[in-house]
């Protein structure tokens, strides 16, 4: 199977750790993961604020990047679910027929842990990492690709992990693009509601499949100083008792020494 | 008595802000809402089929929307036909007018009014006001806010933001000046405050000579007109009163009682959380004429008035446009006339639940008031072109809808409306120029590349730079950072680093 990395342009831009991390997690699993260097963004800030003319050439990026492999891997629900159900869309309203035609033969797109439970059929990725942990959902893998419980259970599979619920968990943290720009105050009243659900939990570490969430709270966590780290959750399954992966948005991996 | 509008309110963002101040509307809002939430998810879970009725929901919806020229000229017939009388109305004036004509031509100087969303909409009290004539609320959530000179601020309970001693300091405050007055000592539990409605409302159900109404669904196929509600003074209305007016939006009609029955399963457990909903009332006309009224509700009246029998003698029903028409015009927007108001898009959106009714600036407030009033009002002030954008596009509104309205959906079509048609504008907007320039970074790789390596370097030289974040941005960028420290570019993004180890 020829699996491609879609990296997103926010993961690859702020968040290359999440990249990293996927990369060895799905070559640890077996995996032959190719990075077409060719690909940059899946358009959905674009499409979300209602620039589909915008939209057009990025989904064309995509589709020609993406050509030819059998399915397509990615560390982002959102992004997942922006390909999946709505490049057709942007397609068809441009009435680009050819782009539809390339839309409609992509591959497969699948959001991490998707793929890892429901495509390699893994909950038990072999991971070690020995910290409190709480999960948000992220709305989109929650309610437009309907990843149900994958994630959860492949966090409780990780050894020595202390995973607590969180309270409210499937409510919007108010990121939602430039949501969090246009309408800046009912952003941050929802993310002042989602970080006091967190720290309530006691969890040193708060994970989530979107870097975009996690961009959203861990910035507010980190204004907060509520000693509290936001890591993807391809991060806390790619480390193991020998490499350790530290955080989500330091650059850093150290190989712990024997 | 109310002298509150919804107009010239300001757009959303700045009205949500002095929305989040209000930290006892925080309160009330997060309690009900959640207790709202709570009874939807149990009533929803009883039902195995749940998902097969909001299909079959949504399918009547859709058919019926598709033949509408056919349904309401069949509902107007058999509503003539059953001695009721139908009135065409293309807009909210024109609404309000024949509502008023009609209430002058009784000669009276009141009427009772039961809870409808359409006579909000239209602005009726006002118009009625004008003309000298008393209306008065008869839901208990809206005598409040009547009372209060307030605004509603929810579909089901327009009282929402209110808590039960606001309440009660309303009735004392403003119960005599408009009839029967609370009693002195009158408590905060919710049993004396029904008390004290009661007996408010008891005096102006016995004195109405006229009563007007809204519709949750009019069948077409025997003409007969459908009330839900739970408090029985809906019912008191529509059928104490001599002259029934009711007011209902074209989009209200179905084609037979077979598809009502898919309606009544769907409302009372989206909206109150119920199996059934207390009081479900029907009617036919005035029962003058050859229509019957046959029906399984708990309660069937073929309004036997001039028969001597109980009911109204007269029997008017306003059907409105409103916007509903060029609505339906829209083949993705036209869904948000599926909608039959049970409110539960409200209950589950965390913007609403933050900031309450009255930020959204329209009649109809939270997810569907985002995608419903820009579409029938047109969407030409401010306001309605910053309801699209009042949504994180998260998807619990449309998880709950009980006819599916796809209201994400919806939202970024609109969004894409609004951005269309500032395309026209000879100077374009700043974010127009940002997304463009976005766009033409993105459609290629080496200059996203490029793009990261000098935003790496850039966010090396930004102020008041912490670890890897930045504490604060320049510009509109500042809205983010002004709560929220910000991602800088990694000094090695992916790309790079993929090149630098695997090619």
């Amino acid at each position: 199977m020829r699996i491609a990395l879609f990296i997103t342009c926010l993961a690859d831009t702020l968040a290359p750790a999440t990249g990293r991390a996927v990369v060895r997690l799905l070559e640890r699993l077996g995996c032959e993961v190719e990075f077409p260097q060719s690909q940059t963004c899946c358009g959905q800030m674009h499409f979300n604020t209602g620039y589909r003319r915008e939209c057009v050439p990025l989904v064309r990026r995509f589709a020609d990047a993406f050509t030819g492999y059998d399915a397509v891997v990615t560390p982002s629900g959102s992004c997942a679910a922006m390909v999946r159900e709505y490049h057709g869309q942007v397609a068809g309203t441009a009435g680009d027929a050819r782009l539809s035609a390339a839309v409609s033969a992509a591959p497969p797109v699948y959001e991490l842990s998707e793929f890892l439970v429901r495509v390699l059929q893994v909950t038990d990725v072999g991971a070690y990492f020995p910290h409190r942990v709480t999960y948000h959902p992220t709305c989109h893998s929650l309610r437009v690709l309907g990843v149900g419980d994958a994630p959860a259970a492949l966090l409780r599979a990780v050894r020595g992990i202390d995973l607590v619920e969180l309270p409210a968990a499937d409510q919007c943290c108010g990121f939602g693009g430039t949501f969090a720009l246009k309408n800046a105050d009912t952003s941050v009243a929802m993310c002042a509601d989602k970080v006091r659900h967190v720290t309530g939990t006691g969890a040193e570490v708060l994970c989530a499949g979107d870097n975009s969430c996690l961009t959203h709270i861990g910035g507010m966590l980190s204004r907060l100083r509520a000693g509290v780290r936001t890591m993807h959750l391809a991060e806390i399954l790619a480390s193991t008792e020998a490499y350790d992966v530290p955080s989500t948005h330091d650059g850093a991996e150290r190989v712990k020494s024997p | 008595m109310s002298g509150a509008t919804f107009l010239g309110m300001p757009s959303f963002p700045g009205a949500a802000k002095d929305a989040l101040a209000d930290t006892q509307l925080r309160r009330n809002l997060a309690h009900a809402t959640a207790t709202i939430r709570g009874k939807r998810t149990d009533a929803v879970g009883e039902l195995d089929d749940w998902q097969e009725l909001r299909e079959a929901g949504r399918a009547i919806k859709e058919r019926t929307l598709r033949h509408l020229d056919r349904y309401l000229l069949q509902l107007e017939e058999r509503v003539t036909a059953a001695g009721g009388r139908v009135h065409w109305a293309r807009d909210a004036e024109e609404a309000s007018r024949i509502v008023v004509d009609l209430v002058r031509s009784t000669g009276e100087r009141e009427l009772v009014k039961v809870k409808s969303m359409a006579t909000q909409e239209i602005g009726l009290n006002e118009a009625l006001a004008e003309a000298g004539i008393a209306a008065y609320e008869t839901d208990l959530a809206e005598l409040i806010v009547q009372l209060g000179e307030d605004l509603p601020s929810h579909l089901l309970v327009p009282a929402i933001h209110r808590n039960r001693a606001e309440i009660r300091e309303i009735f004392l405050r403003a119960m005599g000046e408009h009839g029967a007055a609370a009693p002195d000592g009158l408590g905060d539990a919710p049993a004396e405050l029904a008390e004290a409605a009661r007996r408010h409302l008891r005096e102006k159900f016995l004195r109405a000579k006229v009563a007007v109404s809204g519709a949750n669904f009019l069948v077409a196929d025997t003409g007969t007109a459908v009330v839900v509600e739970s408090e029985g003074n809906g019912r008191m209305c529509l059928t104490l009163p001599e002259t029934l007016i009711s007011v209902a939006g074209i989009e209200k009609v179905v084609p037979t009682w077979q598809d009502l029955e898919v309606f009544l399963q769907l409302l009372p457990r989206s909206s109150t959380g119920e199996r059934m909903n207390p009081y479900t009332s029907t009617w036919t006309g005035t029962g003058t004429g050859t229509g019957t009224g046959t029906g399984t509700g708990t309660e069937t009246g073929s309004g036997a008035g001039a028969d001597g029998g109980e009911g109204p003698r007269a029997f008017h029903l306003v059907l409105l446009d409103g916007g509903r028409s060029d609505t339906l015009a829209d083949p993705v927007g036209r869904q948000a006339l599926n909608c039959i108001r049970c409110s539960a898009c409200l209950n589950v959106c965390p913007v609403y639940e933050r900031v309450g009714g009255h930020a959204y600036g329209s009649v109809y407030p939270g997810p569907i008031g985002a995608i419903l009033s820009p579409q029938l009002r047109g969407g030409a002030t401010e306001s309605d072109r910053s309801l699209p954008y009042a949504s994180t596009l998260c998807g619990a509104c449309y998880e709950v809808c009980p006819v599916k309205i796809n209201i994400p959906d919806v939202l970024v079509h609109l969004r894409a409306r609004m951005v269309d048609g500032g395309r026209r504008r000879p100077v374009p907007k700043p974010e127009r120029l940002a997304m463009a320039a976005a766009s033409w970074v993105l459609a290629e790789p080496s200059r996203l590349a490029a793009a990261q390596r000098a935003g790496a370097l850039a966010g090396r030289l930004l102020p008041g730079r912490r670890g890897r974040g930045a504490s604060r941005l320049p510009g509109p960028l500042s809205a983010w950072t002004d709560a929220r420290d910000a991602p800088v570019p990694a000094e090695e993004s992916f790309r790079a680093w993929w090149r630098r180890t695997r090619r």
